[in-house]
């Protein structure tokens, strides 16, 4: 799942990727390959199952991804 | 301690007054976050909140814990909106209701600021001249 600006820079709500990406960090680097504005950004969080994941998590099939751009709530 | 988490469309300071005091409470400390009509001199026409509520909820819930856990707080409430606000309008409230205002005053400080920097919620500015997402970008 993208949100705020993530979602205007892959211009999706939800992405399929097909690569293999084991971990957190893998996924990050993945990420700023295919959408290089992404690295104009403050800092991009990952949270997985609702809560935030350090770049060693792993990840497997059915988690709940969400990529977190910088947050502006309040 | 009891607690009142929500977002929703539309949030009034008053619901959450309402729902922290009682009589075994001394001291109410309210915060209330609106939409401000300029940002570096540029007019704001709107605001548009976009939040990942299941996480959000649990995020506040994380809050509410280390409230209890921290300060001796009666009752917390914290309320968010999503979607568009106009100037004015307001975005969050936190109300924190404790024997002696040090407590509540303290507890809603730590409680607007965690809000802001782990609740995911995201605000985008619409001037007259274009939208941008606040703090994306360094």
């Amino acid at each position: 799942m993208l949100f705020g600006i993530m979602k205007d820079i892959a211009a999706a709500r939800t992405l399929t990727i097909e690569a293999e990406l084991p971990t957190v960090g893998a996924l990050k680097k993945w990420l700023m390959q295919q959408y290089p504005g992404m690295q104009q950004l403050r800092a991009v969080m990952v949270a997985v199952n609702k809560a935030y994941a350090a770049d060693d998590t792993a990840l497997s099939p059915g988690d709940e991804i969400a990529i977190i751009p910088p947050l502006s709530g309040g | 301690m009891e607690q009142l988490i929500r977002i929703g469309p539309t949030v009034t300071a008053q619901e959450a007054i309402d729902f922290v005091q009682s009589p075994e409470s001394g001291g109410i400390v309210t915060f209330i976050g609106a939409v401000r009509n300029q940002t570096q001199q540029k007019k704001v026409l709107k605001l548009f909140f976009e939040c990942y509520e299941p996480m959000a909820l649990l995020e506040l819930e994380k809050i509410a814990q280390t409230v209890r856990e921290r300060w001796h707080v009666q009752r917390i409430a914290m309320l968010h909106v999503t979607g568009e606000k106009l100037p004015g309008e307001t975005v969050v409230v936190i109300a924190v209701a404790a024997p002696h205002r040090a407590a509540a005053f303290e507890a809603c400080q730590y409680a607007i600021d965690t809000l802001k920097e782990a609740v995911p919620i995201w605000k985008q500015e619409f001037f007259e001249d274009g939208a941008v997402w606040v703090a994306a970008h360094p």
